[in-house]
């Protein structure tokens, strides 16, 4: 088991953001989160890489816990975030996102005296490649259209060889084709990784739904099963209507 | 063929700064204070390269730049101070002739290690180093950042600028410390001394730049870009942020350390003035209008600003202030990246005009 989760909670000003039980994750799992608006899903990535702090339970990744430490030791520990808008750094190259990215030592003196090497040049390459931004890593990042944003923070999540990923609406923007191309680059990345994606696009969540599909709703765990088991759930289906969501219906 | 421009620029540079103005000084035809005056512009960008690492750079708006610069300076002054002590105290120690009027017995004991140069430069470093590194983990390590930066190390300019004021401190209080005869054993007041200072602040200002640069195309100026750029990214990336704040933080300090120190033998006195909070925001704008984000940028705007300032007080004695204003608001509604990024502009686009003129000849010869 890669990530255990236990009796996990926190809140808000008094209101129960997330109240999760269980939840349990294998590696080179991918897992996807579906649930409505305001049902935890971004707050439980959000307590995942320390950017949020919980307030009870344990959250055990690879055997050490999760829980307290800063978000530069999570980081280290192999779990890599994506957000839901996209978060690059606007004004370097994309060649020099990916290559600050790229698991090395990132001490201050290790970054002053660092030299490049053909290692870490082929492999920038080869992930520029499975993205599909091989043609623009010498352009400015905030130049890139959204949908290569959100490659390129893939490919920044990517380069630093995590061994979990956690990605927040991947497809969140993207035309047809692009959400397409990103599904197969998350089934191509699951060989390799872990990834816990979050989704609302019930189409793009067929796609990548190769294994379980948990849903949250209100901050609980509803249910847990493969695709088909939760699309044929009547309580998935009330919960999504009660929120006038009628994108599940119509699929 | 940037580089080509560039090599352009450094040529005139060294051709005006380090050949004409100091040969003109020796021919005579270039006055000692012209050559004092550009000494201390040198100074001044040598601050200016500190601020555009710390703000243009990583993104911090840091606004007690020169408190540092005064630390410096003071360091350097009270040993030349010392050295020219006329009064003696109760021990038979020397000491400042304004503390014998102050009914002050004997030499406070922080100016003691002054009496040795080689102390006054480390203390000189060490002291804003250290300053920065305790005051800076403080405000890192809570996360403060933006506008509270801004406030907070302005009032921390306030708060020392008040300090150095009061005569109790020891420092010269209002007056600062003047009177200034020798430094190591060289008449401060000779053309020769002066012209030495002069290329040692230029060479100062080449070396600083240069490290600059390295520093800045280093995997480590692009961390500090990341910073700026998005400083949660960058913690999610890996990068302890603080520890690079810091480090840049303590760069930025040292510089304007080391540039203190090269201006107080120059100008022949440093003052609380040196060090209020508007002179910390003045070197702020020198770099917005030189050209934030760029190196050379910061260089410009300095020594332009300075030299202005120079000319507008003599022609104009009041309205110095309106002018920088005017041409801060103009640079922050028009030229965001500054002269520089002006100038960049103007030449790109004289370059396009010229280059469909240019083009029928290229195709002629590949026609055959």
């Amino acid at each position: 088991m890669l990530l255990t989760v236990k009796n996990l909670s926190v809140s808000f000003g008094g209101v129960h953001a997330l109240n999760l039980s269980h939840f349990n994750l294998l590696d080179r799992e991918l897992r996807v989160i579906i649930g409505p608006n305001g049902a935890g899903k971004s707050t439980f990535l959000d307590i995942l890489c320390g950017k949020t702090k919980a307030d009870a339970g344990e959250v055990s990744f690879d055997g050490h816990s999760v829980l307290g430490k800063s978000e530069v030791h999570i980081a280290d520990m192999g779990i890599g975030r994506k957000f839901q808008k996209p978060s690059v750094f606007p004004s370097l190259t994309v060649y020099d996102n990916m290559l600050l990215a790229f698991k090395m030592n990132k001490g201050i003196f290790a970054s002053l005296f660092f030299k490049p090497s053909k290692e870490i040049h082929d492999r920038i390459h080869e992930v520029a490649l499975k993205v599909g931004l091989q043609k623009c890593l010498g352009k400015i990042a905030g130049e890139l259209s959204h949908g290569q944003k959100q490659w390129l923070e893939i490919a920044i999540v990517v380069l630093q060889d995590p061994k979990l990923m956690l990605i927040d609406e991947p497809a969140a923007g993207m035309s047809d084709e692009e959400t397409e191309k990103t599904g197969e680059l998350l089934l191509q990345l699951a060989r390799q990784h872990a990834i816990i994606v979050i989704e609302h696009d019930m189409k793009f969540v067929e796609q990548i739904a190769q294994d379980l599909v948990t849903v949250l709703v209100r901050g609980k765990l509803l249910m847990e099963g493969t695709f088909d088991d939760v699309r044929n759930d009547q309580r998935v289906i009330d919960s999504y209507l009660g929120r006038a969501n009628v994108q599940l219906e119509n699929f | 063929m940037g580089n080509k421009k560039d090599f352009g620029w450094y040529a005139c540079c060294i051709a005006l700064f380090l050949i004409i103005l100091p040969l003109g000084n020796v021919l005579g035809f270039v006055s000692g204070n012209t050559i004092s005056l550009w000494g201390r512009y040198f100074c001044f960008a040598i601050v200016a390269l500190g601020v555009d690492l710390i703000w243009g750079y990583t993104g911090i708006l840091s606004m007690c730049q020169a408190f540092f610069f005064c630390l410096g300076g003071y360091s350097v002054a009270m040993h030349i101070v010392l050295r020219g002590a006329t009064a003696l105290g109760i021990n038979g120690i020397p000491m400042p002739d304004f503390m014998a009027w102050n009914q002050v017995e004997s030499l406070p004991f922080f100016w003691v290690p002054f009496q040795s140069f080689g102390l006054a430069v480390v203390l000189g470093l060490l002291i804003p180093a250290a300053f920065a590194l305790v005051f800076g983990y403080f405000i890192f390590r809570s996360r403060i950042r933006g506008v509270y930066m801004a406030i907070i190390t302005q009032a921390l300019a306030l708060a020392m600028w008040l300090i150095f004021l009061r005569n109790e401190t020891m420092l010269g209080g209002t007056n600062g410390l003047t009177d200034f005869k020798t430094l190591l054993g060289l008449s401060l007041s000779t053309p020769g001394v002066k012209l030495g200072l002069y290329l040692l602040s230029l060479l100062t200002l080449g070396i600083a730049f240069w490290l600059s640069t390295k520093l800045v195309d280093s995997k480590f100026g692009k961390v500090l870009q990341a910073i700026r750029d998005s400083e949660s990214r960058t913690s999610y990336t890996a990068y302890r942020v603080m520890h690079y704040k810091l480090a840049i933080f303590i760069v930025a300090a040292l510089l304007a350390a080391v540039a203190g120190m090269l201006y107080a033998p120059q100008t022949g006195i440093i003052t609380p003035g040196r060090m209020d909070v508007r002179a910390s925001v003045e070197m702020v704008m020198w770099v917005a209008i030189g050209g934030r984000g760029k190196l050379k940028g910061a260089i410009l705007g300095s020594l332009i600003v300075n030299f202005l300032y120079s000319i507008c007080t003599s022609l104009f004695p009041d309205s110095w202030l309106f002018i920088l204003g005017f041409l801060f608001i103009i640079t922050v509604l028009y030229f965001d990246k500054g002269l520089l990024g002006m100038l960049e502009t103007v030449v790109a686009k004289l370059g396009r005009m010229r280059k469909p003129a240019a083009e029928p000849t290229g195709r002629e010869v590949m026609q055959p």
